[in-house]
């Protein structure tokens, strides 16, 4: 196990305890970035899907990890992202400035309905943010003239200083400009949680009474964090809308919300790097499904394909599996994976017996 | 000119007068407790201090500031800091983040500032930073620094709720039976804490507590209170040789 010895307070402030952290992080950019010389069209495609997942993903994280609000409603926010994005391209302005502007409205819509909503917790506050995506869904239907109604609309192609970032056109240029975007949230991120904001935010998740004795001012802080939660995730519906190139009020289903739940709470509550691997685990495992479905039927012939629901059903045992075992999330399991490397062979079973103190998020109160 | 003045507090909650006409003033420097038995007001006492509940009537003044027309966040800033009778911390985090929390009304950055981290959050972390580890070094916490809340044990939590209060730096502190669940050894420790936190940081204490030893030892002045209503105060040695406070412990026979 290796001990990292602190000589100044810096050490605890900088977001990376030692190099070898920080080399890590820049191997995975590095290998991140070199994606599209490794893989083909199909899958580079998939990579980017996962990328906007994790930004929607880091979205939500923010309310349910760290402020412990819980939202049935950030399909909403997604969609709101997608559609204020189009809509000022059509208007004719650039993406640099579209996409930004999209996220702020998004950002300014959640904290604005957040005033009312966060007196609530728990399951009411699910219920509430449910409303408001009910309301949202009927909104873009009624809104045609923006929206295209039931019809749905066409993203505009992206186009920076002349190069092309068209999901179609130039899928690598629009796999980079994605990936640039969602490292600098996480970078963002980051630098929230290690800072006063950041901390208030726990502090507001873990006990509220105190929160108000330390002289933070609860209403607002709930409010800050459902604002920029939502605001992170209209970005990731921006870029959803032009993943998908044509879309309409289907694309941001109740479903979504759902799934975006499951990325935060099977990635790891509370952790980053949970809303990757989430991400990871949600995109990932329909392809897996499918790509060994089409190998049993290549291999034995057994074509399962004709079974409606199959794959659907084992997605939900595997989300089901990872609820009652390894509730902590993949971030979790990660953890006690690599404490037990580190401290081989002395890592002992009961070391990591789940104490019984749960998230407030988790407890629905 | 008295820090705190409490004159003629009162709550009823519907029909149940938790609080009834209790006056006192808590003078720079002092360490000055409430006792009572079960259930006769004290901790409501603290509650209308830091506005979580609202009194029906009479006036909180801190420093000659009006404290009934604040908001509950609003008392931190002005320098009152609290802990609480059932452990209210943080229990996902770590000691040291439970500390930095303490910090708060002390930040001058915005969340924008925050998030960009810039060269001034930086400079202001360090600030906060060297303050937490005065308060780590005064109530001994250097062994449990980054240890989760979750995982601490009981008079460690209650020592770390202590330093959260103290990280605030504050003029008043606000202790709610501090010394509630410790081990004998462990409410000495608080005593000299007490004892310091007057005599090296130049902080008023004001406190509920039922461990009499403790009273004794470190309070210049107590009030005594049953069923909401104030029965004497004094020293130590004055209010627990009335009569109405052994009544109020013992029963009217022990009196006579």
């Amino acid at each position: 196990m290796r001990v990292v010895f602190k000589t100044s307070y810096d050490r605890d402030i900088d977001l990376h305890k030692d190099g070898i952290h920080r080399a890590r992080i820049a191997v995975l950019l590095a290998v991140m970035a070199a994606l599209p010389f490794l893989v083909g069209t199909y899958y580079l495609a998939e990579a980017t899907n996962t990328l906007i997942w994790a930004l929607a993903g880091m979205g939500l994280m923010v309310a349910v990890g760290h402020t412990g609000q819980v939202s049935l409603g950030h399909a909403a926010f997604l969609a709101i992202g997608a559609y204020t994005d189009s809509a000022l391209m059509e208007a004719g302005l650039p993406f640099v400035v579209s996409f930004p502007l999209a996220g702020l409205a998004t950002g300014l819509f959640g904290a604005l309905i957040a005033v009312p909503a966060v007196r609530m917790s728990g399951i009411y506050l699910a219920i509430a943010t449910l409303a408001v995506f009910v309301i949202v869904e009927e909104m873009v239907i009624l809104l045609e003239p923006v929206t295209g109604g039931v019809g749905g609309i066409m993203a505009p192609s992206i186009s920076i200083l002349g190069i092309s970032f068209d999901r179609y056109g130039a899928l690598q240029n629009f796999y980079w400009l994605v990936l640039t975007i969602v490292a600098l949230v996480t970078w963002g991120y980051a630098n929230l949680m290690r800072s006063p904001t950041g901390r208030s935010f726990l502090a507001v998740r873990d006990s509220e009474v105190s929160a108000r004795a330390l002289g933070i001012n609860v209403t607002r802080t709930k409010a800050l964090a459902f604002g920029l939660s939502s605001g992170v995730t209209g970005l990731a519906g921006a870029l959803m809308g032009h993943y998908i190139g044509f879309f309409n009020y289907e694309l941001f289903s109740i479903f979504i919300s759902i799934n975006l739940l499951l990325v935060v709470t099977i990635g790891g509550l509370g952790f980053i790097p949970g809303a990757f691997l989430g991400a990871i685990l949600i995109t990932g495992v329909p392809q897996l499904i499918a790509i060994l479905r089409d190998g049993l039927n290549a291999s034995i012939g057994l074509d399962l394909s004709t079974i409606p629901g199959l794959d659907t059903m084992i997605f939900s045992l595997i989300l089901i599996g990872f609820i009652i075992f390894e509730p902590t999330g993949l971030y979790g399991r990660w953890l006690k994976i690599r404490a037990w490397v580190e401290l081989f062979p002395l890592a002992r079973r009961d070391m990591f017996r789940r104490q019984k103190s749960y998230l407030k998020t988790e407890r629905m109160k | 000119m008295s820090l705190l003045e409490v004159e003629d507090l009162a709550v009823h909650f519907g029909g149940v007068k938790a609080v009834d006409g209790v006056s006192f003033s808590v003078e720079p420097g002092e360490v000055f407790a409430i006792i009572g038995p079960n259930g006769a007001g004290k901790s409501t006492i603290f509650n209308l201090i830091s506005r979580i509940y609202d009194p029906t009537r009479g006036a909180i003044r801190f420093d000659g500031q009006d404290l009934t027309v604040l908001k509950s966040h609003d008392i931190a800033t002005l320098g009152i800091a609290r802990t609480f009778q059932n452990i209210e911390l943080f229990d996902h985090s770590t000691v040291l983040d439970n500390l930095l929390m303490g910090r708060h009304t002390h930040r001058t950055t915005n969340f924008v500032q925050d998030i960009l981290f810039l060269p001034r959050v930086r400079r202001e972390e360090r600030a906060h930073r060297h303050k937490v580890e005065e308060v780590i070094e005064f109530l001994e916490l250097e062994a449990y620094r980054e240890k989760m809340i979750a995982g601490l044990p009981y008079g460690v939590r209650k020592v770390v709720e202590i330093g959260r209060a103290l990280a605030l730096s504050p003029r008043l502190i606000l202790l709610d039976e501090p010394a509630s669940g410790l081990s004998v050894e462990e409410t000495q420790d608080v005593a000299f804490w007490i004892e310091d936190m007057r005599r090296d940081m130049g902080l008023t204490v004001l406190m509920v507590e039922h461990d009499m030893s403790l009273v004794t030892g470190v309070c210049d002045r107590v009030l005594a209170v049953a069923n909401g209503k104030p029965l004497a105060m004094g020293t130590p040695a004055e209010v627990q040789a009335h009569p109405d406070v052994q009544a109020a412990y013992l029963g009217t026979g022990a009196a006579a």
